[in-house]
């Protein structure tokens, strides 16, 4: 297949995947946000939610202060934020154009659809809740319709592969990025375990990685830090932790390597990735700093999506 | 101007005409908003799937829909064999011609031709001189505009031989008719257009150079998204089953043409390119394009990559050698043309200027390297002012036009906001020429323009298409 065409599929899916992933926070922070002041403590949850987003830095080139209205109009339309749900759905649909022969029409018409749809909500906008809250829906719905008929209607062959990559490098990269904003609240040495402050915070985090009913089916527990991080970081059972998203990338890896006959760095650094996430223990991560470890893992997970282009999309 | 001939109603619209019969007891039977009902799903049916076409220089409509309107037009058999016996012709001459001005140039020599109306062409291709393209095929695809102004004959209004489009259009609006009026089409016998597809595929694996693999990997190449028939280049690319590629994607080695895949390099025998001469290969053509591969030209000298159509294929239909095409049919294949041309006044011959400029209110003038309708007029619809500009045009350069008389374009029974109404229409059946043979799919598109009285049928200024039907007995 096309190196552009395997680019486009790996783009697209990613794209979806992040819109999805923002229209979460914006929905999680909306919700911890609307508890009384005496329940969430001082942190500015709009804050935590761009830096969640990676998108702190930029954001206040364009905006004084991260409240409500700034953050939800900049994660969600603002044209100039290249990571906003617009220019997200924007970019899918512009990757999704240029290999629609590799698409199936189911998952062409749920992105164009969704983009004809969205056309009306951009030149509107949402002007209340309960607008903002439909489209967020929206956006997950698309998400989800998108994968689905992926999995559905697709080949099982190199264009679906590249597509899960697409997808499962960057769900590993959003779970990683908010573990790396909330690590604080969930380390096991702090004071106030299940008090009020952290309890939300913890359904926050959940939320957004839509674990929370997962949490209590996994753990039969009322919340406890260590174990949102060890669903988050090591559970193979749930489909957004960093294990789970390497079981699959170095699944599709090896799929690809054996149709094409051969393995290179890629499906070595992957698979390394997943031993080291296979063989870690909480206990000992914590020991040697969460942070550190999520952050040495974003850091090998961004390269192994440089480390794929080089080998076949480029 | 007289009253046009209407292919329902016929000249006088007294009788209803053969091949119309049926659908016309169908629309007595069928209340108008059933029709509208229709049309609205046809709209949506087009926009879901994304039929869109571009339009340039207009950046809110960026991504446009083709009205279509939901009446066929409708073809006889006796009428479509006629047609299609006169476009074999019609291409074969093309093709032939092509090979003769780029070799012997026996037509130049015969005088039929003077030979200013080549070199000076700006269209005519002297890298092509002397080369030899495989199976000696340059028109793979040929798109003949074709008119009526009464019910015995086709006139030719346009040879396009360069990348002629709108072949999708063919295919989807007969998809979406079979959606939409299934008990229509079980009323009428109705020649099928679905294997265009797979004849156009044979026919670009037939033209690979002789030096190919048994199977060769053809190709489709594409400007990009931003192009005004990207829909159709990658809707034909997944009928065809082939890549669709743009130039970044390829890359010439000693001389042969590969693409970049997830695999490596992968050799490519046939392009089918919708990309324009000037636009191939910056190496040869213009430098600051960055659409197309460079070394392109010199694999293609080679011998090892055939193009589709072939470089320089501009020159035949040229709205200059247009004029010449009757003679040019006569002269290769000793035959009298089937299919008419318009009379057609050169310009660049002082006395046909001084007619066209006597007659300017009358006539419809049109520049010779325009396409898409832009940069012409039509005397009759023009203002005065519009009539001034383009006497000046005239004077200052005349080479670069061609009149012709403003034609009653046939006219179709169309959906308009106050009913049914005659509408003008012309047709665009595609012409495929392979290494073996040549092959015409019963149909083609016709366009429709929309507005009342209006003979602009091109997309890019307010016209629309109809499904084509060829009836088979």
């Amino acid at each position: 297949m096309l190196s552009r065409t395997a680019e486009n599929l790996y783009w697209l899916a990613r794209y979806v995947e992040r819109a999805e992933y923002l229209a979460r926070t914006i929905d999680a922070t909306l919700r911890v946000t609307a508890l009384p002041a005496a329940y969430i403590g001082k942190t500015n949850e709009w804050d935590s939610a761009l830096l969640t987003a990676g998108v702190g830095e930029s954001f206040y080139g364009h905006y004084q202060e991260a409240n409500e209205a700034n953050v939800v109009e900049y994660l969600s339309f603002a044209p100039d934020n290249p990571s906003s749900i617009r220019n997200c759905i924007e970019a899918a649909r512009l990757n999704a154009r240029s290999v629609r022969t590799a698409l199936t029409s189911e998952m062409w018409d749920t992105i164009n659809a969704a983009w004809i749809e969205l056309q009306a909500v951009w030149s509107k906008g949402t002007g209340n809740r309960e607008d903002l809250a439909k489209f967020l829906r929206f956006v997950q719905e698309t998400s989800l319709r998108f994968d689905g008929s992926a999995y559905r209607t697709m080949l099982r062959n190199d264009a679906y592969w590249f597509s899960r990559l697409g997808v499962h490098l960057e769900r590993a990269d959003n779970t990683a990025r908010i573990l790396d904003v909330k690590y604080h609240v969930l380390l096991p040495e702090e004071e106030h375990i299940g008090g009020p402050l952290d309890y939300y915070q913890w359904t926050s985090i959940l939320r957004s990685v839509s674990a929370l009913t997962a949490y209590h089916w996994v753990y039969r527990e009322t919340l406890k830090p260590w174990l949102i991080a060890d669903l988050l970081i090591l559970n193979d059972t749930l489909p957004r932790s960093l294990a789970s998203c390497y079981g699959n990338l170095v699944r599709n890896l090896d799929q690809i390597g054996v149709a094409y006959g051969r393995q290179g760095a890629a499906q070595r650094h992957a698979r390394g990735i997943r031993n080291r996430l296979e063989h870690s223990h909480m206990d000992d991560i914590f020991q040697h700093g969460v942070h550190e470890f999520i952050q040495e893992f974003i850091a090998d997970n961004s390269r192994l999506g440089e480390i794929i282009t080089k080998q076949y999309l480029i | 101007m007289a009253v046009a001939f209407d292919e329902m109603n016929g000249q006088g619209g007294t009788e209803i005409r053969q091949a119309y019969q049926e659908l016309s007891r169908w629309l007595t039977e069928t209340p108008p908003d059933a029709l509208e009902y229709r049309r609205q799903e046809a709209e949506l049916l087009f926009r879901r799937i994304g039929i869109t076409f571009a339009v340039y220089g207009d950046a809110a409509a960026q991504e446009r829909l083709i009205p279509f309107d939901v009446i066929p037009r409708i073809l006889s058999a006796r009428e479509w064999a006629l047609l299609e016996k006169g476009l074999r012709q019609r291409v074969l001459a093309l093709n032939m011609f092509l090979r003769d001005i780029y070799h012997g140039r026996d037509i130049l020599r015969a005088n039929i031709i003077p030979e200013d109306m080549i070199f000076q062409n700006p269209v005519f291709r002297p890298e092509m001189n002397g080369q030899d393209v495989p199976h000696d095929v340059y028109v793979h695809i040929a798109g003949i505009d074709i008119i009526r102004t009464d019910p015995e004959n086709f006139i030719v209004l346009e040879d396009n031989a360069r990348t002629p489009s709108g072949v999708s259009y063919m295919l989807e609006n007969r998809e979406i008719m079979m959606r939409l009026f299934p008990d229509l089409f079980a009323r009428h016998r109705v020649a099928p257009v679905e294997r265009y597809p797979d004849e156009l595929l044979a026919a670009l694996r037939s033209v690979a150079p002789r030096g190919a693999a048994a199977e060769p990997t053809v190709a489709l190449m594409t400007p990009g998204i931003y192009n005004s028939a990207y829909y159709e280049h990658s809707f034909l690319a997944d009928k065809l089953g082939i890549e669709l590629v743009e130039g970044r994607d390829l890359i010439v080695k000693n001389d042969e043409v590969f693409m970049r895949t997830t695999e490596g390099l992968k050799r490519v025998d046939v392009i089918y390119r919708r990309v324009d001469d000037d636009f191939l290969d910056p190496l040869t053509f213009r430098p600051d394009s960055a659409l197309g591969v460079p070394g392109l030209m010199s694999a293609y000298a080679a011998g090892n990559i055939t193009l589709a159509n072939a470089v320089g294929t501009g020159i035949a239909d040229d709205k200059a050698i247009y004029s010449y095409m009757p003679d040019i049919v006569r002269f290769y294949l000793s035959e009298e043309p089937i299919l008419k041309n318009v009379q057609t006044w050169r310009c660049r011959e002082p006395q046909d200027l001084a007619y066209v400029l006597d007659h300017l209110d009358d006539l419809v003038v049109k520049e010779v390297h325009g396409s898409g309708g832009y940069g012409m007029l039509i005397g009759p619809a023009a203002t005065k002012a519009t009539i001034e500009a383009f006497r000046d045009k005239l004077k200052r350069e005349p080479e670069g036009f061609i009149a012709q008389p403003t034609l009653a374009l046939s006219t179709c029974p169309t959906c308009t906001e106050k009913g049914l109404a005659p509408r003008h229409v012309d047709l665009r059946p595609f012409v495929l020429t392979g290494s073996e043979r040549v092959t015409i799919v019963p149909g083609g598109l016709t366009r429709v323009a929309l507005k009342e009285g209006s003979l602009v049928v091109n997309s890019s200024q307010g016209g629309g298409t109809k499904d084509t039907w060829i009836l088979d007995e």
